[in-house]
């Protein structure tokens, strides 16, 4: 059951058709009825097949490379190693949306000499089937000599650590400096400190990374492929060495990102081979492949140092951050942003010392997975509060109740939040709704975990965002909309339907969405960043609002009123103050295209453009706004063996405005579901920077087995900045789960695992060492 | 190629011919002859993406041999119905939001077909939770296919009812 709040001055009047309802998705007959095509459903007459051939070792050189025998054998029609590109690397910043790339950071196409992760590809095969690809990278010949690699965060800062990137291997770091952080430890009462870890994680989309590439008559590399942007385009354009105008990505209906189909993976390998042979190439991952083929969520080592006060107040935060960025760039930096920005958490803090870095190893490369690095902030911040909650013998609510930011506070970067901060609601309401804690019975112990978090939504304010959109109406009266937009399963085209079905008065499944085609749908940015309804919610309501104020004035002049009194509703165009004078909306078209009135309109949305914070003190603006709330976990935990069952788990979250209600349950529920794999099962384990763990049934994603019914508490403050006053939810909902749920487990245990993920064996362990120390 | 046989396959209620290797999984022979609703999620058994109804039971169609299947009936979740006779489990999933991504929801419908008409027409969440556990679903957090499924089964046996 679902809880709605929209209280707010001034706006309670407000009530929409379409908007905020839980309606059936436009996207979902198709999946459904299994009409869907996926990026790897589709097939063309002369199609090759294609693989990847992909070091065994992590840190290695190669001394010989010899593909004469692949080319040999009969069917295989392409072969190519680092002595066949034209351009030996490729960018790995934010999807060449901006312009803005930062120097220093691309990577290697092929190994040319030195290998730095395992799975780094050597060579690419095309063949007239799989199993000839297959059998073709058999034949090819690598002798890799083991060099020296580093394999710890700690270690690779060392003087004499091997180098995998620059001097060293310190990717990107950053620093806060806020107030006057010694004296608020002076005047602190209590000091709290733990260190917190996190663990390697894997996306686990159930669609393998999958794409098909051609040739067409202008000579453009088509290329139809799963992916969270298709502003990659640019890069691959760069990375082969023909014009941006020469790529084009056409995207599909998504299996599912996470932030894991944001880098160019397949479609960079497609487009050589089919530039190369002239033909098309279809590449599909398999699962293994995608284990060892794109970039992981970064592990995190976060030390908290805390003061308080008497009653409670936070006096000091001084806090250590170190992330993992494997051999290469990708997200690092941008990830550590995230996290120093959050470091604090959604708590007011006058004093702040934050010192921050990536440190490149020759682990597995690490970029975007949903929260961005805020996600592993938040696992050590709200740790942190409960275990300084029982230090101070305080209830661990009324301590995040001191504590918490209200509108108009400064967060770690000195930056108010203007938009409403309804965290405390939140937690109120997510603790609440846990009920009361089953009595322990034997060795099954119960507990409660809170956790509240603060997550940005749009991307940070120095990479300028922008997103077009297009909207236009039939002769008949439906609707067309067009955004480059990827539709990765939120319900992403979906709800740009029912925003330009609520304003033009159409029912959303009588509007089509044309979307993801990086050169016939208007540019607008990945669907990532919790951006997706922010940006071209925007974009497409700025374009319907511009086509609905051209027909309304022709509607005002029929009716002989003001143009302020046309409402369009249910396919019809009404007098607002007199409903019976009312006209079909596709008469209404039919007038406007013979009078050559414009039915469509191109609109842009730009979020708010700033600087880079400040270099020495890291204060200043990073996201245009925040979204605040929290989650709650009830866990039963058998003392004995160390298994955890999540009983109950609640998320509370102000999303500002719902669009779908549905989908932003959807949202919520599957973020939580995450969060709880993070906590408890999901590792990818790295031995010498070796995956022990390349497969579902090792790298273990919370089943139905493990998943609770997950409950949803939904508040609207309409404050925040997308379409009607929405805010993002693509992240938030996934942001507390974890940390909630390892609360629940200390809660349950009266001990803290510090290291993610919180397995039997590790809980077993802090159990009897509590009995050990009792 | 080796051990190419010619088989007589029923997709759906319509009989196919095709030429399969001995070691072709019934995945790749039903992709391959353009059944790509039944999608490849990991091709070891992991996921259940690639679930397919025999003679009503689910099976994992990455785990089958292709080469004894028989005369057994394959049903794919395009088999179950479309926009025009909608299945009631179709019509809940999409009504309640329990497709998202979409790309497990062919395999998710054709485990609860399973469930519903070989053990039991009135599942609980625990029944729902033990019949789905071969079915990974990484968009959903599972909360709303309980919906679905609880829905879909009683769409299900009021139909049943009305006959």
């Amino acid at each position: 059951m679902n809880k709605m709040d929209s209280a707010v001055p001034g706006e309670q009047n407000v009530s929409y058709r379409q908007i905020g309802k839980p309606r059936t998705r436009i996207d979902s007959p198709g999946k459904v009825f299994g009409k869907t095509p996926y990026a790897g459903d589709y097939v063309m007459p002369n199609m090759l097949h294609a693989k990847v051939l992909r070091s065994k070792l992590p840190s290695a050189r190669m001394t010989r490379l010899d593909v004469s025998k692949a080319r040999d054998l009969p069917g295989v029609a392409c072969v190519l190693t680092y002595k066949d590109l034209k351009i030996g690397t490729v960018a790995t910043d934010i999807p060449a949306q901006t312009g803005f790339r930062r120097r220093d950071t691309d990577q290697q196409i092929l190994v040319d000499e030195i290998v730095r992760y395992q799975g780094e590809p050597i060579a690419l095969v095309a063949a007239e089937s799989v199993e000839i690809a297959e059998h073709a990278l058999s034949l090819i010949e690598v002798e890799l000599e083991p060099v020296p690699g580093v394999y710890d965060v700690f270690e690779a800062q060392k003087p004499d650590a091997p180098k995998v990137f620059g001097d060293d291997n310190i990717v990107a770091s950053y620093k806060v400096r806020k107030g006057d952080v010694e004296a608020g430890f002076a005047a602190a009462e209590t000091i709290v400190e733990n260190t917190f870890r996190t663990q390697y994680i894997e996306h686990a989309f159930l669609e393998p990374e999958v794409g098909l590439g051609w040739e067409d008559e202008q000579g453009v590399i088509n290329i139809r492929t799963s992916t969270q942007a298709v502003e990659t385009f640019r890069y691959i354009a760069d990375a082969i060495g023909i014009p941006h105008s020469k790529v084009r990505i056409r995207g599909a209906l998504v299996g599912g990102g996470f932030g894991g189909k944001c880098d160019v993976t397949v479609e960079l390998y497609i487009a050589l081979l089919t530039l190369k042979t002239g033909r098309p190439v279809r590449l599909g991952y398999t699962r293994e492949d995608s284990f060892y083929g794109h970039g992981k969520r970064h592990p995190f080592i976060i030390s908290h140092k805390t003061g308080f006060a008497k009653d409670g107040r936070i006096t000091a935060s001084k806090i250590d951050i170190t992330s993992e960025s494997g051999p290469y760039a990708f997200m690092s930096p941008y990830v550590l942003m995230y996290a120093t920005e959050a470091g604090p958490g959604p708590y007011l803090v006058d004093n702040v010392h934050i010192d921050s870095r990536s440190v490149a190893t020759n682990n597995m490369y690490t970029s975007a997975f949903r929260g961005f690095g805020a996600t592993q902030a938040c696992i050590a911040y709200e740790q942190q509060m409960d275990e300084a909650a029982k230090v101070l013998g305080m209830d661990p609510i009324e301590l995040r109740r001191i504590n918490l930011l209200k509108t108009g506070d400064a967060i770690a970067t000195g930056f108010e939040v203007q938009s409403a901060v309804w965290t405390e609601e939140c937690m109120d309401r997510a603790w609440a709704a846990l009920g009361e804690k089953p009595k322990d019975e034997g060795a099954i112990r119960y507990g409660h975990g809170i956790a509240a978090y603060q997550q940005g939504y749009g991307r940070m304010i120095w990479l300028h965002d922008t997103a077009e959109g297009w909207v236009g109406v039939e002769m008949d009266g439906t609707v067309v909309v067009r955004s480059g937009m990827t539709d990765i399963g939120a319900g992403q085209t979906s709800s740009l339907a029912q925003i330009a079905g609520e304003l033009l008065g159409v029912d959303m499944m009588d509007i089509t969405v044309y979307n993801s085609d990086s050169s016939t749908t208007p540019l607008a940015g990945t669907s990532s960043a919790t951006r997706g309804l922010y940006m071209s919610g925007n974009a497409v309501r700025n374009a319907a609002t511009a086509v609905r104020n051209r027909l309304a004035a022709r509607a005002a002049q029929h009716f002989g009123v003001a143009d302020s009194d046309i409402d369009f509703a249910d396919s019809r165009v009404f007098v607002a103050s007199d409903r019976e004078k009312s006209l079909p909306f596709k008469e209404l078209i039919a007038t406007c295209a013979s009078e050559g009135i414009h039915r469509s309109e191109l609109a842009i949305f730009r979020a708010p453009f700033g600087d880079w914070i400040d270099p020495e003190t890291g204060q200043g603006q990073v996201h245009p706004d925040y979204t605040y709330g929290a989650h709650a976990v009830q866990v039963a935990v058998d003392t004995e063996t160390g298994e955890v069952t999540i009983l109950k788990s609640v998320g509370a979250h102000d999303v500002g405005q719902c669009v779908n209600i549905a989908a932003v349950e959807g949202q919520i529920e599957g973020g939580v579901a995450q969060g709880h794999g993070y906590a408890l099962s999901e590792e990818l384990i790295y031995k010498d920077g070796c995956l022990v763990t390349p497969s579902l049934s090792e790298y273990l994603c919370p089943t139905s087995m493990d998943s609770p019914r997950i409950e949803c508490i939904i508040l609207e403050s309409r404050s925040g900045l997308g379409p009607f006053g929405a805010k993002g939810i693509g992240e938030p909902g996934h942001t507390p789960a974890a940390s909630a749920v390892a609360n629940a487990v200390a809660d349950a245990i009266g001990a803290r695992v510090h290291d993610f993920p919180l397995t039997p064996e590790k809980i077993a362990r802090a159990v009897s060492a509590t009995r050990d120390n009792g | 190629m080796t051990n190419v046989k010619t088989r007589q396959l029923s997709v759906n209620g319509v009989k196919r011919t095709v030429d399969a290797p001995a070691n072709e999984t019934l995945l790749e022979t039903l992709r391959r002859i353009g059944a790509v609703e039944v999608k490849c999620g990991c091709e070891k058994g992991d996921c259940g993406a690639c679930a397919v109804l025999l003679d009503g039971e689910a099976v994992d169609s990455c785990l089958t041999l292709t080469g004894t299947v028989g005369e057994r009936a394959i049903t794919t979740v395009k088999g179950l119905g479309g926009a025009e006779n909608p299945h009631p489990l179709q019509t809940a999933f999409a009504d309640l939001g329990a497709a998202q991504c979409g790309y497990c929801t062919p395999g998710m419908i054709i485990a609860t077909q399973s469930l519903l008409t070989n053990d039991t027409d009135t599942p609980d969440e625990a029944d729902i939770r033990l019949a789905l556990s071969g079915n990974l679903c990484r968009c959903t957090g599972y909360t709303k296919i309980y919906d679905a499924v609880l829905d879909g089964a009683r769409a299900m046996r009021e139909a049943e009812a009305a006959k």
